[in-house]
């Protein structure tokens, strides 16, 4: 038995030196609170009216300037996403006019899209969206949520893996979204920037406060604030990150159990084997 | 191998073949009646478990294969159409991608266990080296991998490494041009590197053939680091360790899905959801957390050249340890001294992986120059002086006395206790 037990330590010191490297690198970055989220943890499922909130949000705000050209329409009424029906998803995506061609007359042309298009980005190229913006490149949608985190430091990152934190992501594009304040005494913010206590490239960041209280009309009685809103179309941000979520953690439970229940019958077949031996 | 075979053919059709080609008696010889000792501990099972690790690799690698698209222009795009349209790409992707990280876990947990009961030293040198090379190719497989999602950190990662061996007075230049294939990393660079990482995991394979061939030539080495004496010393591998390797694989597979089903993300780098540009530097470049160690060495010296001679030379070094290490005593568990020695070595090794992922600034710089003339005085300067200075423990005369006695070593040094029966 006692070489059980050295098994099982020394598979948590594996773990150990496997998280003793992070893979952040390091730097005193902002400090990003941690919030609650339906899709945290082992049995995490996405809000269905949140994501529709969110993405209510994304439209009607940040898809100006913000794309999220890897999500097709037929996302929006596949399990674990959104879930609105087929009929909306194609009333949505005949909102948005797409380029196809070209036609027999060799020329390209606009046409409604249909629930096999992607989300058409807002600007043709990168320079063109520079170019709107002051300069600055407002970030396709479609990862962020995954290609954005804080650093933890040791030993956070060494918990993280046992509490599975993976929400590093929507927690800094919550903080990020609820981070802006007016311009600390003594700070000199550059014109056409803002100054964002949560921003991770520094302390001015050239989007303006997207967001304000009642800015987004909910039909439901949740409530209409910023914060309910950087909440909102945080969560939306993780399902088009990660739009299997739900089904891979549901797998992962079942994966689990019929390997613990593996593992049993077989230490148990293995000690019956062995009994006669002494080793 | 096929010599420890038992097996006598019955049936026609057994007879001519092994008279053909004596195929059911090698495998008889390797896997089933092959002598192996009983007082095999479960640091001993992560050969069986890097065995599934790489098959796993293969596996989900070729299915990955048929979705993916290896150009500049697409491969970022061919991920993430395997994360989110492909029937299950996106569990293929993350036990891919995992499973290297849990690939690194065992094979350091592997040579670890040889680096603590002397399995490196005579007779079984062949076997060792081998094994460096397998971890040579593992590395260079698992690099290359790496790059093949083309975000920020696999461009730039590429950048970084392959750039290293500019280094290299008067050819390293034309040498980097011909790793790149032209004057930066680009598609040639992609190409060639998707290329060689489906052909590398099939070089792993054979080495790993040739590795198992030659420690079962000299039988396993065991916690005693005694040669077993008799036959009661040894127990047939089938069905007694393919038991115990099958319980221990189905463990590290609780371990393995922990990370690809519920922190899936955990071991790799946010950046690398943002497509490779090569005109935006990220604000720090890291390699993936097994390369850490490494990276601090690199790093540690302030010469280019210098840190290149001594990353290399911190996995060159480990050919030549079984002459190194001049103790006749094999295990660590007899000798009080190198078993100190050893653990200060392996938080050494945490040390380094800890300073890899550090900005290369201030305290952390001279910290790693202290780690890595460690690293180096570990091999170079005690291992050649403990073999005359220490007094090693008396050793058991058979594996079966030791058992008995309770004292087969452990990695604490620790006796056995009674109920392990």
């Amino acid at each position: 038995m006692s070489t059980m037990i050295k098994m099982v330590r020394a598979l948590t010191a594996a773990a150990a030196i496997a998280v003793a490297a992070p893979a952040f690198a390091a730097g005193d970055g902002p400090h990003i609170e941690r919030q609650q989220w339906s899709f945290a943890g082992p049995f995490g499922t996405f809000e269905r009216g949140q994501l529709q909130r969110g993405f209510k949000v994304y439209q009607e705000v940040c898809a100006a300037c913000h794309g999220l050209r890897q999500v097709a329409f037929r996302n929006l009424a596949e399990e674990g996403g959104p879930s609105f029906s087929e009929e909306q998803a194609k009333v949505i995506a005949a909102e948005y006019t797409v380029v196809d061609g070209p036609n027999d007359e060799g020329d390209m042309y606009d046409r409604p899209a249909i629930l096999a298009d992607k989300f058409p980005s807002p600007f043709p190229n990168e320079q063109a969206a520079r170019a709107s913006n002051g300069g600055a490149y407002p970030p396709d949608f479609s990862l962020l949520a995954k290609a954005r985190a804080a650093h933890r430091g040791f030993p956070w990152f060494v918990f993280d893996a046992f509490t599975q934190y993976q929400e590093q992501g929507p927690d800094y594009i919550y903080a990020l979204l609820t981070g802006y304040e007016e311009d600390p005494e003594g700070v000199e913010v550059p014109v056409g920037q803002y100054y964002n206590h949560s921003f991770l490239a520094g302390q001015f960041i050239g989007m303006a406060p997207p967001l304000s209280d009642e800015l987004v009309e909910y039909t439901d009685d949740t409530p209409m604030t910023t914060e309910q809103y950087a909440r909102d179309v945080s969560a939306f941000m993780m399902w088009a990150a990660e739009p299997h979520l739900e089904a891979r953690k549901k797998m992962g439970f079942r994966v689990m159990i019929f390997l613990i229940v593996f593992a049993g019958l077989l230490y148990f077949t293995k000690k019956h084997l062995w009994r006669n031996v002494e080793h | 191998m096929a010599g420890h075979s038992n097996y006598v053919p019955q049936s026609a059709a057994a007879k001519w073949l092994e008279s053909r080609l004596p195929v059911i008696s090698l495998v008889r010889g390797s896997f089933v009646d092959f002598p192996t000792p009983k007082n095999l501990n479960y640091w001993w099972t992560f050969g069986g478990i890097l065995a599934i690790m790489l098959m796993a690799q293969i596996i989900t690698g070729i299915v990955l294969v048929m979705h993916y698209t290896p150009s500049t222009g697409a491969a970022f795009d061919s991920v993430e159409h395997i994360m989110r349209d492909v029937n299950f790409g996106w569990m293929l992707r993350y036990l891919h991608t995992n499973g290297a990280s849990m690939f690194f876990i065992a094979v350091y947990i592997h040579i670890f266990r040889g680096l603590y009961y002397g399995s490196y030293k005579a007779p079984r040198e062949i076997s060792w080296i081998l094994g460096v090379i397998i971890f040579l190719i593992m590395m260079g497989t698992a690099f290359m991998g790496y790059v093949l999602p083309w975000g920020q950190m696999s461009f730039w990662g590429a950048t970084v490494i392959t750039n290293l061996f500019s280094a290299i007075p008067l050819v390293g230049e034309a040498i980097r041009t011909w790793l790149w294939g032209g004057f930066a990393v680009d598609n040639p660079t992609l190409n060639r590197f998707f290329s060689l990482h489906y052909l590398l995991p099939f070089m792993i394979l054979g080495v790993v053939i040739l590795h198992v061939w030659a420690f079962h030539t000299t039988g396993n080495n065991n916690p005693t680091g005694v040669q077993p004496k008799s036959k009661k010393d040894t127990l047939p591998f089938h069905p007694y360790y393919t038991i115990k390797d099958l319980f221990a694989i189905v463990v590290f597979l609780i371990f393995f899905s922990w990370f690809a089903f519920y922190v899936p993300n955990y071991m790799g780098h946010p950046d690398n959801y943002i497509e490779a540009n090569p005109l935006v530097t990220p604000a720090h470049i890291v390699p993936e957390w097994y390369f850490l160690p490494f990276y601090a060495i690199l790093r540690a010296v302030p010469d280019k050249l210098g840190g290149v001679l001594a990353m290399f030379g911190a996995i060159a070094i480990l050919f030549v340890l079984p002459w190194l290490d001049t103790s006749k005593v094999r295990s660590g568990s007899y000798r009080p001294l190198f078993k100190q020695f050893f653990w200060i070595f392996a938080a050494n090794a945490v040390a380094l992986g800890y300073l890899g992922a550090m900005p290369a600034e201030g305290v952390y710089v001279i910290l790693s120059q202290i780690c890595t003339v460690y690293y180096f005085a570990h091999f170079l300067l005690i291992l050649p002086l403990l073999g005359f200075m220490e007094k090693p423990l008396p050793l058991p005369a058979s594996i079966s006395e030791a058992v008995l006695k309770g004292g087969s070593g452990s990695p604490a040094g620790a006796v056995a206790a009674p109920d392990t029966k």
